[in-house]
Order: structure tokens, then sequence, then C-alpha cells
């Protein structure tokens, strides 16, 4: 991938990021960070790419870490902020 | 699986998580929103595994290890998640968000072990951003874990001196990340990982009680742009995606989070270099002040036409939610207004209460958001305030200087009479006194909310 177009995706992400959350009622504060907190843990894909690719035990014993942290922060984000949300059910 | 084809389904994932994060604004599609991020995430992660980058085959090498892990992963965090009591979600959050910055940094070291001699400068640069941001991430998130856990002090360490250990520690980060990329190698990057974990441990603890939230949101958004960041080395669209959104978002809703608590991001962020060791000595505390029995309390509601009940943390830790609405519906019965006065970031996080008090099924139309109850408590005859104490602190209006001066607090001092119910006259989070406390309309009742509020309301029904 050039390096303009990974700078253009950048840039638009950046502006996306912005205007989706612009404004929040702090009741979703919380969630909200969980719920974004939970889409980072897609570093999962990067840590099983890292894996497939790992030849020395070192490279694997640390990239199987990573994959466990990774399924950790992600699974269990989705969960939680899940908990969070479940809470807010039945309401206008 | 081509490579368009496995860039278009991360696409397609990119996309589900700008949906995600825009139905999390509102509060109708915050639930649905969730699941939609999930769904992204899972089909993000499955179609890995059809996919060879090259110079690999299909099936993934070490597929049992891959598969294990992940079920080891899934095996920890799902239960954590499930059985984490609603007075601990915030510390949850933390760690969790930790050990995704630390896979973020074993992504980002593993993958420069890999590449060795054949690594770009710009993926060396990019690798160092991951590393360090990543490692501050995890150190940071795990010291305010401990101080959410009460696992050591909620307030602010400061020792003397302590600005120039931390300018200096941040000096040799950027230094020895210049050696790393200038003089490549294993050992300058795993120093410059210890380095990074010293930095997010010496950045977090200057940080006091009230700000710590405040800190967790950005910590946030840093483990999502070092996101991005490995998304450039691993060349994957969605990563980039990803990271930048939660970076991006993570950065407004910080912002937005100070904002709600009438911090300063800058004073936040910087407080680690400008804090100087506070006075907590205090003034003395043996004033004298006015406590009274669930029955003293039950007769000051009874004779009431209005009440606003203010929750705080000593709420969620008694797990008094279904008391006090006991309590209030009571009130009700009895012909009293009752209104339910929440601070933005009553709690230990934005949010906190209304959350706790939807388990037991308020009615929505009772919470009244700080702007529209402040001006109504001239007009009421008691606030019982449950188990806070800095969200209705009238030092954050009338001390300079003092930790909270600046944030919006509840003005439940205006109101007739003031009910405190507390465990002690140990000051909140933030660790100030409160000197509505000894104010002569105010009166205390000590105990645990719950079994304080059992009572007030057998007493009520009595009377």
């Amino acid at each position: 991938m050039s390096a303009v177009a990974i700078i253009s995706i950048f840039t638009l992400a950046v502006f996306v990021g912005f205007e989706v959350v612009s404004k929040v009622s702090s009741t979703l504060h919380t969630p909200l960070m969980s719920g974004a907190n939970a889409i980072h843990g897609v570093i999962l894909v990067g840590a099983i790419i890292v894996a497939d690719h790992s030849t020395t035990n070192l490279e694997l014993g640390l990239a199987v870490a990573a994959i466990i942290l990774a399924t950790i922060n992600m699974v269990g984000g989705f969960v939680v902020t899940d908990r969070m949300l479940e809470m807010f059910k039945g309401k206008k | 699986m081509s490579r368009t084809i496995y860039d278009l389904i991360g696409l397609f994932a990119g996309v589900c998580f700008i949906l995600a994060l825009k139905g999390l604004s509102h509060p109708k599609t915050a639930r649905r929103g969730n699941k939609i991020g999930a769904i992204g995430a899972t089909i993000a992660t499955l179609v890995v595994f059809f996919y060879a980058n090259e110079g690999s085959s299909l099936p993934l090498n070490n597929l049992g290890w891959i598969l294990g892990a992940i079920a080891v992963g899934a095996l920890v965090g799902v239960p954590a998640a499930r059985k984490v009591q609603m007075t601990q979600m915030p510390q949850l959050v933390a760690l969790f968000n930790g050990v995704g910055g630390g896979a973020a940094a074993l992504v980002a070291i593993v993958e420069y072990l890999h590449l060795g001699d054949t690594a770009t400068t710009a993926e060396v640069i990019f690798t160092v951003f991951t590393v360090i941001v990543g490692c501050v991430s995890f150190s940071g998130s795990v010291i305010t874990f401990m101080k959410l856990q009460e696992l050591m002090t909620t307030r602010p360490v400061v020792f003397p001196g302590g600005r120039f250990v931390i300018a200096g520690t941040l000096a040799a980060v950027l230094g020895v990340a210049v050696w790393v990329v200038t003089a490549l190698g294993t050992t300058p990057l795993l120093v410059l990982a210890a380095l990074s974990l010293l930095f997010g441990v010496l950045f977090v603890l200057p940080v006091g009680g009230a700000d710590v939230p405040i800190v967790i949101s950005l910590l946030n958004a840093f483990t999502g742009l070092t996101v991005a960041a490995s998304g450039y080395v691993l060349n994957s669209v969605l990563l980039i995606i990803a990271g930048t959104l939660v970076g991006a978002s993570g950065t407004i809703l910080t912002r937005l989070m100070a904002e709600a608590m009438g911090r300063s991001l800058f004073g936040t962020l910087f407080g680690a270099f400008t804090a100087k060791p506070q006075d907590t000595s205090g003034v003395a505390e043996d004033r004298p002040v006015r406590s009274g029995s669930p029955d003293d309390v039950a007769i000051l509601l009874n004779y009431a036409r209005r009440v606003v009940i203010v929750p705080g943390f000593g709420l969620a830790v008694a797990q008094a939610q279904h008391t006090v609405r006991e309590l209030a519906d009571l009130m009700i019965s009895k012909g009293i207004d009752v209104a339910y006065g929440i601070h933005p970031v009553a709690g230990r996080m934005p949010g906190h209460m209304n959350v706790l008090l939807a388990e037991a099924n308020v009615p929505y139309d009772q919470l009244l958001e700080m702007d529209e109850v402040n001006p109504t408590f001239g007009q009421t005859d008691v606030a019982i305030v449950i188990g806070a104490n800095d969200v209705v602190n009238p030092a954050a209006q009338n001390t300079p200087g003092c930790p909270i001066y600046g944030m919006p607090i509840l003005e439940v001092s205006n109101a007739a009479n003031v009910i405190f119910l507390k465990r002690s006259m140990r000051p909140g989070f933030a660790g100030i006194e409160n000197e509505l406390l000894y104010d002569p309309k105010t009166m205390l009742l000590f105990g645990d909310a719950k079994a304080s509020l059992t009572k007030v309301v057998s007493a009520l029904k009595a009377l």
C-alpha cells in the first residue's frame, strides 16, 4: 500500500472518529469508552498474523501471549459493555 | 482468498466499528451498536484464518497455538466480564484496556524480531511508537486499576523531585527510541520497553482520585493509536481504520469527560510534570457534627414536600439501589415529591449512577441531571446524600486551589435540610474535607448505606 493511501485512510478515519462521538450524553460516557476499548481488541488480528509467521520459540511465545491478552481485551470488552447497556433496556 | 477480498472484508469490519461507535452514542441504539461492533470484530478475526500472507500458506502455521491462546483468553475474559460487580466495572475496563496495549506492544516486538535487518526506517519508527505507547498504556492502566480497586492510595502520589524523575524518564525513553531507530537490534528495543513501562507508572501515580477515569479514557485512545501503527507495519487496512477510530473518538471522549467534570485536560495530562507535594494535613477534624438516628431522618422526610436523593459511590458499594427505590416509592405514596439528582460523574465513572438505578427499575423521569436539579434545591425541603461527597462539596465553588475547584457540583447546600448517609467521616475519593458536613442544617446518619436506608424505610412506615 502506498504511503499516500495510508495517510488518506488515517486522516479520514480521524475525522470520522471525531464526528461519531461529538455529542454524547454523560450517561453514555462509560459504555462508549468500554465499547471503543473492546474495538481496539482487534489487535488480535495482528497477533494472529505474527503468530503465523513466527519462526523462533521466542517469537511464538511472545505472539501467543499477545493473542491471549488481545482476546481478553476484545471478548471481555464486548461482554462487559453489553452488561452495562443491559441496564438501559426497557427505557424510552 | 485473494488479497482484494481479504481487504474488502476488512473494510466491512471497519464500517461495523464506525456504526458501533455511532450506535453507542445514543441511549436507544447503544446496545445494538455494541453488538454490531462485536460482529465486526468476530468477522475480522475469522477471516484471518482463510487468508495466507505473503510467503505463508493455509492452514496458518502454529494453528494449534493460536486457537489454544484464543481459548485461554476467552476463558479469562468472559467470566471476568460476566461476574464483575457494577461497582468494579471501571477498573475492569482499565484492565482490559491495559492488556490491549500490552498486546499491541508484543505484536510490535515480535514483528520487529521477525523483520530483523529487512525492516524499513518507517516500519522501525512505527514499531518504536507502538512499543512506547503500548507499554505506557499497559503499566498506566495497571496503576489506575490498583487505584480504583483501592489496592493502593487513591490520592495523588507525589514525591519530592518527582517531576524531574518523570521528565528524566521521558527524555531517556526518547533517547533510547532514537537509539533503536539508528542502531537497530533487540537489546535497545527491550530497554525501550522497560523504560516505557516505568514511564507509564510514573505518569499515572501523580493523578488524583477524580481524574482517574479521564486517564483511563486517555490511555484507551493511546491504545487505539498503537493498533493503527501496528496496522501500518503489518500492512492491514482494518487495523489502521479500527485503531485510528478508537484513537480519535477516544480523544474526543476524554475531552467530553474532562468537561463534564470541570477538569482541565491539560492539567490532568501534565499534572505529572507540575504536581507539587500537597498539604494533606488539612484542618483539624475535631469540630462537632450533628448525627441523627434513622427515626430522626424518617420524621424529617415525613413532613417534607419535596425530597431530592443524591446518590454516590457509597450507594454502589452498599448495593443499596433497590432499597433507595423502596424509600422513594414509600415517600411518593405519602404524597412527597421525589427526584434523584444525578451528578454526571457521581460514582467512579460518568453514568455510573444511571446504570445502577436503572438496574433497580427507577423510572427514568425521576432521574434529573445536574442542570435540571440545581435550580430546584431552593424549593427542596430535604436533600438526602447517599454515599456521595466530592460531587456536593461546596469547596469546588469557594475554595480556589483545592483539587476539585471548578468542578460543577450539585448545590444541595441550598436545600432547607441536608442528610448525609455516610460510612464514616472519611473524605471522598478526591481526599478533600467537606465543609457541608459541619453545617448546622446537616444531619449525618452513619453506617452502611443499605442498612441505614432499610432502617429509615421501616421507621418511615411506622409513622
